[in-house]
């Protein structure tokens, strides 16, 4: 391969923040048309070294060459004219703006003549171009919609037009699948084949080993700021890949012991919300892990709102332990023995600006004071002995929660419903964007968790998690239960033609209320 | 930086070299501030020979308390990540009510409590509007700042009320002879206030959940905490110290104008900023909001004091308050 084809090099790439070298001597490339893979467990450096790639970190040492020609990236905006652009997990777009401005953010083209002069926008020529982009893409989007108005799969679509507008050679995806559904993600992969297509270099952060496999010509692993790996995809085994990126074997992805299934502990008969959930029933038994399947806007994550009391619902009976709860706020929720482990632990889950100590003990204030009054020594020895139990690395109680790796924080975002010990534990995509570890401790937890006595509603987008860990499947389709499936009988296919509406199944629904 | 963090640290520090206790004192939130403030009484020291003597410090103490009372309360109202503006004409507010009663011939305790429950209604008013009106705290209490004053105009016709007692006066004036010094009433209050909401803050489930609310509110809903009522005890409690420096300062001054602290929300709010209170919630300690009310009386007598025209004061102080929050930045920056 000529040294033309080879649009990135970075060569010797050493980066050390206060107390952690992040990356030590690392070399990266990608060729024009190629899908690079870049896996490694959370903290393994990969978000650095593309932040370096994208000037929004210095480096400490190593070259950058591209297209054979040495460049030193200085800024975001440097990169984005050297052809490099990135989309993060966190989208970088202005929701109230229409997709056409966020496209051409920053270099809107001027209207001609004294609408030049005066710096107006040639509105007109913007909407068109973007439309362009967009459909190079093959987004179904008018460029005259609101960013806030698209779903999560669309507003990336957007990004990735917004990419090409300025003619990137090299497209970073920092864990792009992450938020989207089994659909979408199809999607996805497609405009990435467009893409390469395109002669345009991706690299594809991602934590999902399948997707590697699927999509990716060649895969890097970084373990502890190294490279510990780099071969091209007919070479990968997924065992492989795993052992180096955690440096041990993992026999078992899910591990679930077998819990005993108890009597009835919860019990939820019509809940509706008019437009999003609608007349979903179910029971959940002690022990139990109840899967949530669905596409994403099947309206899961709306029913796990629902039933603790975020949202109002127009209709729906809640019963816990033969008793019916009222649950028109989180309050009540938790005061009828729900715990809630909700999908984005940034915004939902932790304060990210308090010690773990505060975030572990913050719903059980009341059982650690008297009057009001904390009891300061029994807060830490709580928060102490699950930061133990559930191999919380953190380097003491004061440290703050976003300092924490993912896997972590997720850990702290566990430890404080644990700490509460509710008879129903809700968990929205409990391993999203976690490290292969953390993700097999969690699962381990769950299990635990079960085998306590506790029920389990899980939410997954990942049907191996679902397949692995569930012990009854509840399959969502536009705001309904289009099917609850027993473990014996769920199969990817199964749950893949109820969540896409090709199978419609209401007995299910009402042997389910039954069990 | 919660300070029951630092109260842990200094814990610590004691069992730990001494170096230890220096980087847990140099760590600290406030000592940056802490810093400007110890400069500027050195320099004024030396340069004049009027700012280190006991009458100037006391005058400069007395001058800020009731400033430093209300910023308590507006310090938990920004860990809140929320705004207090209406505490200038709350203040006013609240003395003049004690005022008007005390001139009818009611009691001095009853007239006092009669001034504080008024600061404490309009506070919970501002919760209620803020929470159950989801308005935003700026726009509540806008709205309230301009009602508040517009009642002290209202009920007196725009006279102030004249010829309060001395029993009441004294809770201004009044100098408590401790170790051969006087010191004045209001400092005592101050310190006891500051005593009080810091102990409320750092020890107590209210406290805890008032750091919880503004470093993520939607985390700590979804805790199961009730996050409206934290926010009405919040806005209500900062009126109810409001209202404290109110009745204090209407004390100090022997008279209750309708015009009384008007745009004293600025001094407020500048003070819990300048003491590292952020605006974007989840941090502020009591000790700074202490240090950044001192800066800036320190600043307004040292100017004066120095030969600064009194027309230019306000530019100086402006300059002052952007200077000391950027420096802060820095520090935090550097870290």
């Amino acid at each position: 391969m000529s040294e033309q084809e080879i649009t990135l090099r970075m060569e010797g790439i050493s980066k050390a923040f206060p107390g952690v070298q992040a990356l030590d001597n690392v070399d990266f490339e990608a060729a024009a048309g190629e899908v690079v893979a870049l896996v490694g467990e959370n903290g393994a450096g990969k978000s650095t070294l593309m932040k370096i790639l994208c000037g929004a970190y210095r480096k400490d040492a190593g070259r950058i060459f591209l297209r054979g020609q040495e460049t030193e990236i200085e800024s975001p905006y440097h990169a984005q004219q050297m052809g490099i652009a990135i989309i993060y997990q966190e989208f970088n777009l202005t929701p109230n703006q229409s997709a056409a401005a966020n496209i051409f953010i920053a270099r809107e083209p001027r209207q001609r003549g004294l609408g030049r002069f005066l710096n107006f926008v040639d509105r007109r020529r913007i909407e068109r171009e973007a439309q362009e982009h967009l459909n190079r893409v093959g987004a179904r989007v008018p460029s005259t919609a609101l960013i806030r108005d698209l779903s999560v799969a669309k507003q990336q679509m957007v990004e990735v037009a917004k990419a090409l507008a300025v003619d990137a050679r090299i497209i970073i995806m920092d864990e792009p699948t992450s938020a989207l559904g089994e659909e979408e993600v199809e999607t996805l992969f497609e405009i990435i084949g467009t893409l390469k297509e395109q002669d345009i270099a991706i690299v594809f952060i991602t934590h999902r080993l399948e997707e590697v496999f699927r999509i990716a010509d060649r895969v890097v692993v970084l373990r502890d700021g190294q490279r510990v790996g780099s071969m091209s995809i007919g070479e990968a085994a997924s065992d492989k890949v795993i052992h180096l990126m955690v440096g041990r074997e993992l026999t078992e992805m899910f591990h679930k012991e077998e819990a005993e299934i108890g009597e009835p502990l919860m019990e939820v008969r019509g809940l509706t919300r008019r437009g999003v959930v609608e007349d979903v029933s179910f029971s959940l038994r002690r022990g139990e892990i109840l899967g949530f399947a669905g596409l994403v806007g099947a309206g899961r994550t709306e029913t796990a709102r629902l039933l603790f009391g975020v949202d109002r619902k127009d209709a729906g009976e809640i019963w816990v332990d033969g008793q019916q709860v009222r649950i028109n706020s989180p309050v009540d929720a938790v005061a009828a023995g729900l715990g809630f482990v909700p999908e984005d632990r940034g915004l939902q889950g932790l304060v990210l600006k308090l010690p773990v100590l505060e975030n572990v003990v913050l719903p059980t204030l009341n059982n650690h004071s008297r009057a009001g009054w904390m009891d300061q020594r029994g807060l830490r020895n709580t928060a102490q002995t699950y930061v133990d139990k559930l191999n919380i690395r953190t380097p003491h109680l004061r440290q703050k929660a976003m300092f924490l790796s993912g896997g972590n924080q997720q850990k702290v975002v566990l430890a404080k419903w644990l700490a509460l010990q509710p008879k129903v534990l809700i968990m929205d995509e409990p391993t999203r964007g976690i490290d292969v570890g953390a993700k097999a401790e969690v699962h381990a937890l769950m299990s635990q968790l079960a085998q306590a006595g506790m029920g389990i509603i899980m939410i997954s987008s990942e049907l191996p998690e679902i397949l692995g860990m569930s012990d009854r499947v509840l399959v969502m389709h536009e705001g309904r239960a289009a099917a609850i499936l027993d473990r014996a009988e769920a199969t990817q296919e199964k749950i893949m033609a109820y969540a896409s509406g090709e199978i419609n199944n209401i007995n299910m629904t009402a042997k389910g209320v039954e069990a | 930086m919660s300070s029951t963090e630092s109260a842990q640290g200094s814990a610590m520090a004691m069992a730990r070299p001494r170096g230890m206790i220096w980087r847990n004192v140099v760590g600290r939130q406030e000592f940056g501030v802490f810093l400007i403030l110890l400069a500027m009484v050195v320099f004024l020291s030396l340069y004049t020979d009027t700012f280190l003597t006991s009458t100037n410090i006391f005058n400069i103490l007395r001058a800020f308390s009731w400033i430093a009372i209300s910023a308590f309360g507006e310090c938990m109202v920004i860990i809140t990540a929320g705004i207090e503006l209406s505490v200038g004409s709350v203040m006013g507010l609240s003395g003049l009510a004690s005022a008007m009663l005390l001139v009818r011939g009611v009691s001095v305790p009853v007239a006092v409590a009669g001034g504080l429950v008024t600061g404490l209604v309009v506070g919970f008013l501002n919760g209620l509007m803020i929470t159950k009106g989801r308005l935003p705290p700026f726009i509540a209490t806008l709205g309230s700042l301009l009602m508040a004053r517009g009642l002290c105009y209202g009920l007196t016709g725009g006279w102030p009320v004249r010829d309060l007692p001395q029993t009441f006066r004294n809770l201004g004036q009044y100098d408590i002879p401790i170790a051969g010094l006087g010191v004045p009433l209001p400092l005592i209050f101050m310190l006891v206030l500051a005593v009080l909401t810091s102990i409320f803050l750092t020890r107590t489930v209210w406290g805890y959940r008032i750091y919880a609310v503004g470093g993520n509110e939607t985390a700590t809903a979804l805790s199961g905490i009730n996050t409206a009522r934290v926010k009405v005890m919040v806005y209500s409690l900062c009126s109810l110290l409001t209202a404290i420096g109110g009745v204090v300062m209407t004390a100090r001054l022997g008279v209750a104008a309708p015009t009384a602290a008007q745009g004293y929300e600025l001094d407020v709010i500048a003070a819990a900023v300048v003491g590292g209170t952020s605006l974007s919630g989840g941090e502020g300690t009591i000790l700074g909001v202490l240090i950044g009310a001192a800066i800036m009386q320190v600043l307004r007598n040292g100017l004066v004091l120095i030969g600064v025209s009194a027309y230019w004061l306000q530019a100086v102080q402006g300059l002052v308050i952007v200077l000391a929050i950027m420096l802060d930045q820095l520090r935090k920056r550097r870290r």
